[in-house]
């Protein structure tokens, strides 16, 4: 019977781990869908980029407030996760406090790890108000209706919650250690909950004791559910924000990628040795796609930025077409990326792992022609994100597809590239007279 | 040919077994949009008086395919993309400069993967290297103590990180240099980019050019800078609808620059 809190415990992390599992090998095979796309080079510019962008947050704080109430959080996530080391192993063990035997060190550690802990409820109140009482803009339109919304709050309540039990927790062993109850020896320093600790003042002991075990078993029971949350919320970032800033574009922003397959059709097309009647090889295959229409034609990079997105909205803010009220919103264009790539996952969990078509696809049921036609392709909302997403390069390649594959660009387009193609300038005038202004007045 | 402007073509030049120092790169909006061949010819007039050996391909010139590739049709970009770089590979071209922010991009980084490989710069830098080897002098004349705004164009600043050329003309001329609140990697769009400026814009409250001229006026301007054809049309008209033509001028550097020298 002595066992048992350990038994529990263990069967806690078995199940919290293994469902976790689960979920990132879900998240793999996803990303997966997408097409090929070597981002294989430069590493030690990617390693630079990882460390400046998502390690250094470097583009957070070119909002300051945010930015700075973000590294509360972040800071204060890393860091206390050391902590989890310790209630890991005493939980397994039964021990309390283990790693007390570093002394000094120690001390040093879990007051780090208090000051942060009170950092982190600034940084997630400092949130709240900014999502709920000043209703900044960004995170508050339409794409943010409903569940968005709730799924934000969600995760300052958790993050809320799991730092009061932590500071709970630690204030109960506080006054315990000062009143020599049990085995709570004196460890630790607690420069934010020795000011909690009043609280007990005057309570039985064994209620203190209770309220201790309550806050320990609910700080890791938290994290379990919270870090089990993750891939159903748009909190992923916190993972994989490194992996998308390593596999960012770091060609220049205006470089767009020359599509292969075009080169090698217009290739042939100049080649006036080629062969107009020849018949494709034997084992030349199904012709590509050209362009996006479903989430499995965008390339893997682009399924990771869905994942790592964690609708700040601040693409959405800078872009011109948004500000100026139109439909299109990078924000959303990564949303509903998201939102088909987890129906195809669905779909592919319901037929042992094969995609079968359901009579939907990205474009149309989930990106509206009107958001894509809308876009500047300004680079605003690429050097924007906090960590390296391009919702720009799902709106050209979603652009390709109508125009290559549907020819369904609106008719204006449809003139100018006329006119390029006749006679080579987007207006209607003639090669021929391109060197006329020399002569005019 | 009033205005004595010398534009020698490739053509011409490699008949008479030259080879250009440059060539500058017209693009459509410079060759055959009115307010744009104003700016292609303050250009030439800087170059001809810098004695500058530069030629253009004239005719031989096409749409360098930005506009196409932007809308989503890579087959017309590409097409574009490869008779051009037959044109120039044939004429031996190493560098290149260009008015306009969109070919510049274009050219210097969607060719070179389809066998262009060019120096290729856009003329406010060519302008700033003029300055900087003491082949062009500025002085300040009529634009003293102006204020002046300059707008980047997003092809040429974040999408190529060009922000301190245009600035360091426009400070040459004496001119005050006031910034936007949105400027350099946080500048707002013009409006014109990925092929908008050949479409009605789709349904919102307000134009972008609009928002954008808003900005610049915000700065209480005398000139508006630009260093891009298109922004140039965006920003023209925006201040034409906010009904300030009479006190506020959209010009690009090169004129601002021509006209300092009185050219």
């Amino acid at each position: 019977m002595q066992y048992l809190a350990n038994v529990l415990f263990l069967i806690l992390l078995v199940v919290g781990f293994g469902f976790f599992a689960r979920n990132v090998k879900k998240l793999i095979r996803n990303i997966k869908q997408g097409r090929d796309i070597n981002r294989s080079d430069r590493s030690s510019d990617r390693w630079k980029n990882m460390a400046m962008v998502a390690l250094g947050q470097s583009k957070m704080v070119k909002r300051p407030v945010a930015g700075i109430l973000h590294i509360f959080v972040y800071v204060g996530f890393v860091v206390i996760n050391i902590e989890m080391l310790e209630i890991v192993i005493d939980g397994l063990f039964g021990t309390h406090r283990v790693l007390s035997f570093l002394g000094g060190f120690y001390n040093v550690l879990i007051g780090i790890f208090e000051i942060l802990a009170a950092l982190v409820i600034v940084g997630v109140v400092g949130f709240w108000i900014r999502r709920n009482v000043i209703r900044l803009k960004r995170f508050n339109q339409k794409e943010m209706e409903g569940w968005p919304k709730k799924d934000a709050n969600t995760i300052i309540y958790i993050e809320t919650v799991l730092m009061c039990f932590f500071l709970l927790m630690n204030a109960a062993d506080y006054y315990l250690q000062s009143i020599g109850y049990g085995h709570y020896t004196q460890v630790g320093s607690f420069p934010v909950s020795s000011y909690i600790a009043g609280l007990f003042n005057g309570m039985q002991p064994e209620v203190v004791a209770i309220v201790e075990r309550v806050c320990w078993w609910g700080h890791i029971i938290g994290v379990m559910l919270f870090m089990n949350y993750l891939y159903y919320s748009k909190h992923l970032h916190i993972f994989l924000a490194f992996p998308n800033t390593y596999f960012e574009n770091l060609n220049p922003q205006g470089q767009f990628d020359n599509l292969a397959s075009v080169t090698k059709e217009v290739k042939l097309m100049m080649d006036p040795n080629a062969d107009p009647f020849a018949a494709p090889a034997e084992d030349a295959g199904e012709p590509g796609k050209f362009g996006a229409q479903d989430v499995m034609d965008l390339n893997w990079v682009q399924l990771l930025n869905a994942y790592s997105c964690t609708e700040c909205g601040r693409c959405t803010s800078s872009c011109p077409a948004n500000q100026t009220g139109k439909l299109l919103s990078p924000r959303k264009i990564m949303m509903s990326t998201r939102d088909r790539l987890e129906d195809v996952s669905a779909i592919m969990d319901a037929n042992n792992g094969e995609f079968v078509a359901d009579g939907k696809t990205l474009l149309n049921d989930y990106i509206t022609p009107e958001e894509l036609w809308a876009c500047n392709t300004c680079n605003a909302c690429v050097e924007e994100c906090p960590i390296g997403i391009s919702p720009l390069s799902i709106i050209m390649d979603m652009r390709q597809y109508l125009v290559m594959e549907q020819s369904a660009a609106p008719i204006e387009l449809n003139n100018m590239m006329a006119n390029i193609e006749n006679n080579g300038a987007p207006w209607q005038y003639n090669q021929m007279d391109r060197l006329n202004w020399k002569d005019e007045n | 040919m009033s205005e004595n402007l010398v534009v020698p073509t490739m053509a011409e030049m490699m008949a008479r077994g030259e080879q250009p120092e440059v060539l500058f790169w017209v693009g459509c909006s410079g060759s055959f949009d009115d307010r744009a061949k104003k700016i292609t010819k303050a250009f030439v007039k800087i170059l001809n008086k810098c004695k500058v050996s530069f030629a253009v391909l004239g005719t031989e010139e096409s749409c360098t395919g930005d506009p196409a590739k932007r809308a989503g049709n890579e087959f017309l970009f590409q097409m574009q993309a490869m008779m051009n770089i037959e044109v120039m590979n044939a004429y031996e071209v190493k560098k290149i400069v260009t008015a306009c922010p969109h070919c510049f991009n274009t050219i210097k980084n969607e060719y070179p993967e389809l066998g262009g490989k060019y120096e290729v710069v856009h003329h406010t830098q060519f302008l700033k290297s003029l300055l900087d080897d003491g082949r062009l002098t500025i002085e300040g004349g009529q634009y003293k103590g102006k204020r002046i705004t300059f707008h980047d164009p997003c092809y040429l600043g974040r999408a190529n990180q060009v922000y301190e050329a245009p600035r360091e003309l426009i400070e040459k001329l004496d001119a005050a240099l006031v910034e936007m609140k949105r400027s350099k990697a946080n500048g707002l769009c013009c409006g014109a980019g990925g092929a908008q400026m050949f479409k009605e814009p789709e349904k919102g409250n307000k134009d972008v050019n609009v928002e954008r001229t808003e900005d610049a006026l915000e700065t209480q301007p005398e000139i508006i800078a630009a260093g891009c054809p298109f922004c140039n049309t965006m920003l023209t008209d925006g201040v034409k609808f906010k009904e300030r033509e009479q006190d506020v001028k959209v010009m690009d550097i090169a004129e601002l620059i021509a006209s300092a020298e009185d050219l």
